[in-house]
């Protein structure tokens, strides 16, 4: 492939991603969804591929912004109680500056208190390893969804109606389109900038042998907070977002979404290959589009289909897509083969 | 916390709260031998267990459907399962028992994703409960009320425990399980063909949670999509029992079976499956804390 075509074929995809939603507008959900998607896989992958601390509790970060974000949306303008008995009807209309206002003020303290979370969390359960980490995060996640569903100042199971998004010329799915682009757009750019840092060679040192990290010098459990901290704020922000988006939280099946959205941002990164920067996006595209069409002609029978898929997945592809290329082609990737001394 | 001033008024209720959360720590700790048994032997943690256990559950509740009396089902089911777990065990587990931790944990999840489903699908998504008729024992001038089917279930758990270490003891394919447990490699080299014997742990595994399952639904209700807090009831009392200590297994069982009762009571039912969760979380920290302390670490 030459330069110029590859120039053309990037501009090309790239008015393509900016101008998606003008062009379908009937899919502006599931388009923002996929940048989500991508976001959630970029952050699993934090902990999950370049730590290799497989995590299935990110999922609390993410419903826990999206509940700081409802609850400071709603006791901004509104009283508690007027609020629960408008149901999300048309009283609950903000102007679009006072929505502004409140969704940034919302996200910013959802994104401050996963931080913080983060790091208490963190003090106990980083110090866990190996299957014990896995299900200890697995409970983790649980756990919040059930505390959220008995909880009644969050609505208990009843869930939680976020403010309706105002009436502008432009609609709730394109604003939120952007958001995510530009949300998962700025995460890759700072993961990339941290994998390049030093902070990336010891995320990777953990993994590869956490003792011996330690043993030479790595403050391992100060790394492995300020991962799980980067990845809680990304996730936050993107819950507080999300809830937005659907316009209505229920505590087990949008917020603390463990057996969906927490399973498959694994999912993605594993399929698009773990460890990789862009491993986790090319799988979360693929994940997505191949989730929705599952979501649309095997209704009833999807989760079976993606408990089939997670088993071919982790079974026969547990290195992923890019994972299986850089087998195929090590060169590429500026590995040396044959007689030299592989690095 | 408004119960706990009930509880000191009214100390018989607790009395009631201890034996009837003990008793169900007896069905807890059913499914938790076979976790112990997977997880010392295969190395793998089997998140399916509870979908076995609630596969077991439907499969007794169709056997009381045309009218043979639910206990029955406590056989009947473990045989099922017993089928299904082999059935599992030639599809999918024997590409994962050598692999990484993660790969098994993962791969097992999926499964039980697709089990629900297919559950949801064939059962329906009702609460469903089948009655034994075994009555009601009332202690203590009827102030301490408890389902005989309780009894029954401690029981068999103690009987099936019995059994299972006898039958790792002295029978042929019982010792294979147990030197492949050591070293599987060393095993393979003594002639033993270890493929099979994890088939039939992983099968002995799906059996012993079909018997739960059974217990399960008689006592209890099921609907499809409840496993996965049975799965870390398993986990959890396997955690704090250590592998291959059965007899820690029921002890640890028992323990759990109250302290959720108690939790359940003081904090209000909603909040029960919570304390289920935040427990297990609670459990890691505070052991992966104490061996910290003699600088060694949860592997």
């Amino acid at each position: 492939m030459n330069s110029s075509l590859k120039t053309l074929l990037s501009i090309g995809l790239g008015l393509f991603i900016l101008t998606a939603p003008l062009l379908f507008p009937n899919y502006q959900t599931q388009l923002a969804v996929l940048w989500l998607m991508v976001l959630l896989a970029l952050t699993w992958d934090i902990m999950g591929g370049q730590m290799g601390y497989n995590s299935f509790g990110n999922i609390v970060y993410f419903g826990v912004g999206m509940y700081t974000t409802a609850v400071i949306q709603r006791g901004l303008f509104f009283n508690v109680d007027e609020y629960a008995s408008m149901a999300g009807g048309t009283e609950s209309q903000l102007s679009l500056l006072d929505y502004l206002l409140s969704l940034g003020l919302g996200l910013a303290s959802g994104a401050l208190l996963c931080v913080v979370l983060a790091v208490v969390l963190g003090a106990g359960i980083l110090g866990l390893r190996g299957h014990y980490f896995a299900i200890c995060t697995l409970g983790l996640g649980i756990a919040a969804g059930e505390i959220a569903s008995g909880w009644d100042f969050l609505g208990a199971g009843s869930g939680l109606v976020t403010p309706l998004f105002p009436e502008t010329f432009f609609g709730r799915g394109i604003f939120f389109y952007y958001f995510f682009l530009i949300l998962a757009a700025v995460s890759f750019v700072v993961l990339r900038y941290l994998y390049s840092e030093r902070f990336g060679l010891a995320i990777n040192a953990v993994r590869d042998d956490e003792d011996k990290a330690e043993s030479m010098g790595l403050y391992t459990t100060r790394y492995k907070t300020i991962a799980w901290s980067v990845a809680a704020v990304f996730l936050a922000l993107a819950g507080g977002a999300y809830g937005n988006l659907i316009g209505f939280i229920d505590p087990m099946d949008v917020a603390f979404a463990g057996p969906t959205l927490g399973v498959w941002m694994v999912l993605m990164a594993i399929l698009g290959g773990k460890g990789t920067l862009w491993g986790p996006v090319i799988g979360a595209t693929i994940f997505h589009i191949t989730q929705e069409l599952f979501w649309t002609y095997l209704l009833g029978w999807q989760r079976v289909a993606l408990g089939l898929l997670i088993i071919i997945i982790v079974v026969f592809f547990p290195r992923g897509i890019l994972g299986w290329i850089r087998e195929q082609w090590p060169e590429r990737f500026g590995q040396q083969v044959d007689g030299e001394e592989q690095r | 916390m408004d119960n706990l001033l009930l509880l000191v008024d009214a100390p018989v209720f607790s009395l009631q709260l201890l034996i009837d959360g003990l008793l169900a720590g007896a069905i807890f700790a059913l499914a938790a031998y076979g976790m112990a048994l997977v997880w010392g032997v295969m190395n793998i943690i089997n998140i399916t267990q509870g979908e076995f256990v609630i596969l077991g559950g439907f499969v007794t509740l169709y056997l009381s459907y045309l009218g043979i009396h639910p206990l029955w089902g406590v056989p009947v089911s473990a045989l099922a399962l017993f089928i299904v777990g082999w059935g599992v065990y030639r599809l999918v587990i024997f590409r994962i028992v050598d692999r990484d931790l993660f790969i098994s944990i993962l791969a097992t999840f999926g499964i039980s994703i697709l089990l629900q489903q297919l559950m949801n699908q064939v059962f329906g998504a009702d609460i469903q409960n089948a009655d034994p008729e075994l009555g009601t024992l009332f202690l203590f001038n009827d102030d301490v009320a408890i389902a005989n089917i309780k009894f029954v279930a401690l029981a068999i758990t103690i009987v099936t425990g019995a059994l299972l270490m006898l039958f790792l003891r002295k029978s042929r394919i019982g010792q294979a399980i147990r030197a492949t447990a050591q070293s599987a490699r060393a095993a393979r080299l003594m002639g033993i063909n270890t493929d099979r014997v994890y088939a039939t742990t992983y099968a002995l595994n799906a059996a012993l949670c079909g018997a739960t399952g059974s217990l399960v639904v008689m006592t209890w209700v099921i609907h499809p999509f409840i496993g996965l807090i049975y799965t870390v009831r398993s986990f959890m009392i396997v955690v704090i029992a250590g592998l291959g200590n059965l007899a820690g297994v029921v002890v640890a069982g028992l323990g759990l079976g109250a302290a959720e009762n108690f939790a359940g009571f003081l904090l209000g039912t909603e909040f029960q499956a919570a304390f289920v969760f935040s427990l297990l979380v609670i459990i890691l920290v505070w052991r992966n804390y104490r061996l910290g302390k003699k600088r060694q670490y949860l592997q």
